[in-house]
């Protein structure tokens, strides 16, 4: 079986520094991995290369099995991979809804079209109300998305991620600033959303990694230094002295 | 079930304000029958197709141009040319259509231009914009051939003949040129509004909120602002090739910065942000540049200090200062800013008046000075080498600053109140908006 996410021997350099140094990781299909590992471990860079927002100095990523090495983010987007950013990173001006209506047109075959009317477009409208639902901000449907909160900011960034209906799915950090309450909102919203769709996320909260991830991967100074499942890499002694240890013996 | 229903109300006021235009359009001149308002209305059309165009780009793309002139401006070359061949029998074609000349024109320029151009976003984008327009006027005077050197090309807009075969329908009078114009400005409105509610027109804001985020969605911005840019271009060239017709002469000034300026000033002065915002921006840019510079010479500089005047204290424009008001006209607080306006209205007057007195001596010394120290401002004879004037002058001037500053201040406060309480309501109501 392919994988749905395969990076083999990937490699990159900030001038003489290299941050990421030869990763290689498979993801089946269907499955939720969660990407740990300290600040400033390259998780960011990484899913940068991946979703073709940095080229890479070596090495090559595979989509569903094609070669997406060194393609642009939206031929990457295109061929069913959509990511969501760290920092977050909407259509402030647009609405909570134009937001979603737009994240959907591409996938829906209305390219750059300016021969449809928009408001007639019923599928693009369905679509974009659907998530609007399940992400819970029908109530905000129409207004400016920069004037939301930050958890419902970070909702929608899901929302737009999702709207695409591309089958892997990269989020990056989900949960970062939450209080407890939406955090617990949020590892909903990401559990229902990625149903039957490959997850990739980096997240910080080992809470939200236990509970949603299939396997993790630690990357340590730009090196996977353990792969598994939850319970393996709990009980790994490289992982403890490289990362958890760190924080449980530090304190 | 509420999600099968889909009720929208709002076009029926879109049918409204479309049929108002319309309506406006139409009336307009028969209301005002002397030459100057038509001839006024005439250049107000050709304004709002091209401050419109304008709009695409910086408004629904975020692409700041400075040389978007090139376009309008190319495509009037091509038009006034179209209609020299027609008026040699070369090129059997109707005069009334040559703005569509004027629009391919522009496109095609767009097409080539704006590949380089829209490669960047931001600054270099505008940068490119104006070395692009800076090269297109330089070429303007290296190549008289074409572009008629100083003097220009000139044509004759009755060389086409009778329209539709009605031999008094040849658009040399200025009732008949108003209607041509006024049906592409019509046209070219509902055109550049429906392009607004496809998916390119709402990809395009995507792109000027967030050029990134709209790549991780599948787009290829380059793309999108192309496409915006060349469809703006066509537009721009439709705005030219009418402005052909119209003043029968194209010369290097058309594809001038000052014309980029120009139109720049006007959509910024009405406001990017709302499709009608450029509309409004258009008719009092040509009020200024067409109406006050019969009677002042001094015209360019009341243009500038009310636009930086805009820019400072109402930067979303005309537009977003009606929608303002309209929205504490919603919430039934407009009485209370009835007076802090009537003070501020009658204190801006006095200020504007000991300014317009001052300014106008001053260029009269200066530019005027071998026709006498006697002028007229306001219908009242003015001596401008008599201290008195200049002291009168300048204590209106005084007294209206002082008033207007505490006119400000006052109106600041109330409005301020008003705006806090109507966001408050907003917030705590958010099914109602």
């Amino acid at each position: 079986m392919t994988a749905a996410l395969e990076l083999a021997n990937v490699r990159k350099s900030f001038g003489k520094t290299e941050i990421i140094r030869d990763v290689s990781l498979a993801v089946p299909p269907g499955e939720r991995h969660a990407i740990i590992g300290p600040n400033g471990a390259g998780k960011s860079t990484l899913f940068n290369l991946i979703s073709g927002r940095f080229p890479l100095s070596s090495g090559t990523i595979r989509l569903n099995g094609a070669d997406i090495t060194g393609r642009k983010p939206f031929e990457i987007n295109r061929l069913g991979l959509s990511r969501s950013f760290q920092i977050t990173n909407i259509f402030h001006r647009l609405s909570v809804f134009e937001n979603l209506r737009c994240a959907v047109l591409w996938s829906l075959g209305y390219r750059y079209s300016f021969w449809h009317n928009l408001n007639k477009l019923a599928d693009a409208e369905d679509r974009a109300e659907a998530i609007l639902k399940r992400i819970g901000l029908r109530r905000r449907r129409n207004i400016a998305a920069g004037l939301l909160t930050y958890a419902e900011q970070r909702a929608l960034e899901i929302g737009i991620t999702i709207a695409g209906d591309a089958n892997v799915i990269l989020l990056d950090e989900p949960t970062a600033g939450m209080s407890r309450s939406e955090t617990a909102n949020a590892v909903a919203l990401v559990r229902d959303v990625t149903q039957g769709k490959t997850l990739v996320m980096v997240e910080h909260d080992m809470s939200v990694v236990f509970g949603l991830a299939d396997r993790i991967s630690v990357v340590v100074y730009g090196e996977i230094i353990a792969c598994g499942p939850p319970a393996q890499i709990r009980a790994d002694p490289k992982v403890k002295e490289a990362y958890l240890g760190t924080q449980a013996g530090g304190h | 079930m509420s999600e099968v229903l889909r009720y929208r109300p709002i076009n029926l006021g879109r049918w409204v304000v479309w049929g108002f235009t319309a309506l406006v359009f139409l009336c307009l001149p028969l209301l005002l029958e002397n030459l100057f308002a038509r001839s006024l209305m005439a250049q107000m059309g050709i304004m709002i197709i091209f401050a419109l165009s304008y709009n695409m780009l910086l408004g629904q793309s975020g692409m700041l141009s400075f040389g978007h002139a090139v376009y309008s401006g190319l495509g009037a070359y091509f038009a006034i040319h179209a209609l020299t061949w027609i008026a040699r029998g070369q090129f059997a074609y109707p005069v009334s259509l040559l703005p569509l000349v004027g629009g391919f024109a522009g496109m095609l320029f767009g097409v080539v231009f704006g590949y380089l151009t829209t490669k960047k976003a931001g600054t270099p984008f505008a940068m490119i914009s104006l070395g692009i327009g800076e090269m297109v006027f330089a070429a303007s005077l290296m190549f008289p051939g074409f572009f008629g050197g100083e003097a220009g090309i000139s044509g004759n807009r009755t060389a086409g003949g009778a329209f539709l075969g009605i031999p008094s329908l040849s658009f040399g009078p200025d009732i008949q040129i108003y209607y041509l114009i006024a049906a592409w400005t019509f046209a070219s409105m509902i055109a550049m509004f429906a392009l607004t509610q496809t998916p390119l027109g709402r990809i395009a804001n995507a792109v000027r909120d967030n050029p990134e985020r709209a790549e991780f969605i599948g787009y290829n911005t380059q793309r999108v602002r192309w496409l915006m840019l060349i469809l703006s271009s066509f537009f721009a060239g439709v705005a030219g090739g009418l402005s052909a017709i119209y003043f029968e002469i194209v010369s290097a000034e058309n594809v001038s910065a000052i014309r980029s300026g120009g139109v720049l000033l006007a959509a910024f002065m009405g406001g990017v942000t709302f499709f009608f915002g450029p509309i409004l921006g258009a008719v009092v840019f040509t009020i200024f540049a067409v109406a006050l510079s019969e009677y002042t010479k001094a015209w360019q500089l009341y243009l500038g200090v009310f636009f930086v005047l805009l820019v400072m204290f109402a930067p979303g424009g005309l537009s977003s200062l009606i929608l303002m008001n309209l929205r504490v006209l919603k919430f039934r607080k407009f009485k209370r800013l009835r007076d802090p306006y009537f003070g501020l209205i009658l204190s801006a007057v006095a200020l504007a008046l000991g300014c317009v007195m001052l300014i106008e001596m001053i260029y009269h010394l200066t530019l005027d000075f071998a026709l006498g120290p006697q002028i007229k401002l306001f219908g009242f004879p003015f001596n401008t080498e008599r201290p008195e004037s200049w002291v009168f002058a300048v204590s209106v001037l005084a007294g209206g600053a002082l008033a207007f500053e505490y006119a400000r201040q006052h109106f600041r406060a109330v409005w301020g109140e008003i705006q806090v309480e109507i966001e408050d309501w907003i917030r705590d109501n958010p099914e109602d908006t």
